[in-house]
């Protein structure tokens, strides 16, 4: 009706062609606010209970605030020396007259916990002179301090306290990549017996890799058998696939203890059979542990490959028959490719949510199987170290990441969850 | 199915293809099949063969405290969860299909995003910032955080049904005098429906089985059933879990149930003229 009056003669409007245009426009940018406003209070709930707190614990992990707040002055002062002789007796007092302040408090405890981490021993040389505070009047702060303990007379203690007086650190980013700033200021790569961080990410990538490969070994006949059906029998058989994807994973964890136990029918069965004449170790390593994870993503792959193969016409793969080219090479040079968009989403999906798992390793795993997710979870519950909790989370984090953009490039974001199904 | 004049080789590998079929279905299968049995048994084993039928270990979970208060603690907060994550997914659907503008597809893969980032990196993240404010231990917390971890199956589902939605009909019921509001909820919302059914359904079984984010952020009094099944198993499994799972078990095939019949019903829907 609008656009009807408007081709209409518009006697009384002044300068109709303008008219026309900006109301087209302002009906236009009404329309965006309208629909905007309905997107608004999503944005801003996830802003507030997703977004934010994600950015607040990968800022964590660059986090260095002990120090700073300990010693205020102290590292305002250390941050002007040139490290190579022993600071001044005015950085001295001010260390002296800070450590006065803040003793017998969290503060302190703080301090001493954060250089203890660089070098172990840091925390009773602190517990020591702090004993010294504060000073009598008159002393001499950089006397008392030596006096407590000869190390303040060493340039490579300040230089420990100079390097942590800037509120950021890579501390815990290096650490969670096996590496450490040492005495000269140089990163350098951690000692064989402390490194452990790499090992954990290359099994977290490598556990993620194998569940997956399984995954499309297993889940790729399987989805083109059921591609292949008439549509009843492939309703069948796609709840069979679905329900496993909708059971609790906790349940599905629970059954394979049972299935997998040592009295269980899987040893049971293989007795039986005499594939062994001994009940075998199934589950609490990493045959359990990958059994499972195979049968909590294998859904994952299944549907978006059938989702792909469903469209994949047949009369391609007739014609390459009927031309001579034999089954599996037809299969191979015809069919497989057009499925290759179907292999992309579902590996990497699975890819995806195997890296993040948590449950299921530390559940059927042993110590050996823990996965990256174990680690930042030990750190936030059992150590209180947030620097590495955060470090670990950023670099799964990352990882997840970069994969998501490929994957949100390949099939887009909005087909994510159409295509989970 | 196969040919009469297939080669030998042909039948063997029609054959096998089919057993191997099989099999992963059976792999697929059997552990959800295997676990209800066992909830009827009357000795504490979690072992074949079974010794008797009892109920013993249902009436263990109705009247355990901890058990009846994690169920009761999972009855509140997925509920909510999942209406609010509905409530924010909905509208924000309808937004993303009617409008375009720079950046909206960095702001979808964000919404979307809760369903990718690990869930750990979600719960430590969470309980960092709740902590000082005081949203953990409370209902409030762990209704929020699993709505954000429900959300972008609303959003994708409703979307999904979004695109085959013909928007003339909201223009229609508009010339027709009916104000936006009642063009709404009398003409989108009913053909909307079954997408924001199936997504709240799958925000429910995302809230009602989350572990992680629960076990950082829940107190002692908001236990939920997963954490209590979660603390059990990792202590020693008993019946009682295997009872628990086949009430979760039944729970996830009704919902399985209802969004096939809502899919099914949508494609009726769709084909009719």
């Amino acid at each position: 009706m609008t656009q009807y009056s408007a081709t209409m003669p518009a006697p009384l409007d002044t300068a109709p062609e303008a008219s026309l245009q900006s109301r087209l426009r302002r009906a236009e940018r009404m329309n965006k606010l309208k629909y905007g406003a309905l997107i608004l209070p999503l944005a801003i709930f996830l802003m507030l209970t997703f977004v934010w707190p994600i950015a607040a614990l990968l800022k964590r992990s660059v986090d260095n605030p002990e120090i700073i707040t300990a010693f205020p002055q102290t590292s305002a002062l250390l941050r002007g020396w040139n490290g190579q002789a022993l600071p001044d007796d005015g950085v001295f007092a001010a260390f002296a007259g800070e450590m006065a302040q803040i003793k017998g408090t969290p503060v302190l405890a703080a301090a001493a916990k954060r250089l203890n981490m660089e070098v172990p021993g840091f925390r009773s040389l602190m517990m020591r002179t702090v004993r010294a505070t504060p000073l009598e009047a008159g002393a001499s702060a950089r006397e008392v301090l030596i006096d407590a303990d000869p190390r303040w007379g060493e340039t490579a203690t300040w230089q420990l306290l100079a390097r942590n007086a800037s509120p950021y650190t890579m501390r815990y980013l290096l650490a969670s990549l096996d590496h450490k700033v040492n005495e000269q200021g140089k990163v350098v790569a951690t000692s064989p017996e402390e490194a452990i961080f790499v090992d954990v990410l290359l099994r977290t990538f490598g556990m993620s890799f194998v569940v997956t490969v399984v995954c499309l070994l297993l889940g790729f006949p399987l989805a083109y058998f059921i591609a292949t059906r008439p549509v009843k029998t492939a309703n069948v058989l796609l709840m069979a696939v679905l329900l496993p994807f909708w059971t609790s994973i906790l349940v599905r964890v629970a059954a394979w203890i049972v299935l997998l136990q040592s009295q269980g029918l899987v040893n049971q069965a293989l007795m039986h059979l005499g594939i062994t004449d001994h009940p075998l170790q199934l589950v609490f390593n990493s045959t359990g542990v990958y059994i499972a994870m195979v049968h909590i993503l294998l859904p994952f792959m299944i549907l978006p490959l059938y989702s792909v193969m469903k469209g994949i016409s047949p009369v391609y793969m007739r014609a390459a028959l009927s031309l001579g080219c034999p089954p599996f090479r037809s299969f191979w040079k015809i069919y497989f490719p057009q499925t290759l968009p179907g292999i992309g989403a579902g590996g990497l999906l699975v890819f995806i949510l195997c890296m993040g798992y948590y449950i299921t390793p530390s559940l059927l795993g042993s110590p050996n199987e823990q996965m990256a997710s174990y680690f930042v979870a030990f750190y936030t519950n059992q150590t209180i170290n947030w620097g590495m909790a955060a470090a670990l989370s950023a670099i799964l984090f990352v990882a997840t990441l970069l994969l998501y953009a490929i994957y949100t490039r390949l099939v887009g974001s909005q087909n994510m969850a159409a295509r989970a199904r | 199915m196969i040919a009469s004049y297939a080669s030998t080789s042909e039948r063997i590998w029609h054959y096998a293809f089919r057993m191997l079929c099989g099999l992963i279905i059976v792999f697929l299968i059997l552990p959800i099949l295997v676990i209800a049995p066992l909830s009827f048994n009357s000795d504490s084993f979690l072992l074949y063969p079974m010794s008797g039928f009892s109920t013993r270990w249902y009436e263990e979970f109705f009247s355990s405290p901890a058990w009846r208060q994690a169920f009761t603690n999972s009855l509140i907060i997925s509920p909510f969860s999942t209406l609010l994550a509905m409530l924010l997914g909905t509208p924000a659907a309808v937004g993303l299909t009617r409008i375009d503008f720079p950046g909206k597809g960095l702001l979808t893969a964000i919404l979307i995003s809760p369903m990718v980032v690990p869930v750990v990196i979600v719960g430590v993240a969470t309980y960092l910032v709740f902590a000082p404010i005081g949203l953990t231990g409370s209902y409030l917390g762990l209704i929020m955080v699993h709505a954000a971890l429900g959300v972008p199956f609303v959003v994708t589902t409703v979307s999904a049904t979004l695109q085959g939605f013909d928007f003339n009909l909201v223009r229609a019921a508009a010339s027709l005098g009916a104000n936006p509001l009642t063009a709404f909820f009398r003409i989108t919302l009913p053909l909307v429906a079954p997408g924001v059914i199936s997504g709240g359904l799958f925000a429910f079984g995302t809230s009602f089985d989350e572990v992680v984010v629960t076990l950082f952020l829940a107190g002692p009094e908001q236990s939920t059933l997963p954490r209590q099944m979660f603390a059990g198993i990792r202590e020693n499994i008993s019946p009682t879990i295997a009872a628990v799972a086949t009430i979760l078990t039944v729970l996830s095939t009704l919902m399985l149930i209802t969004l096939e019949w809502l899919r099914r019903r949508s494609e009726r829907l769709r084909a009719a003229p």
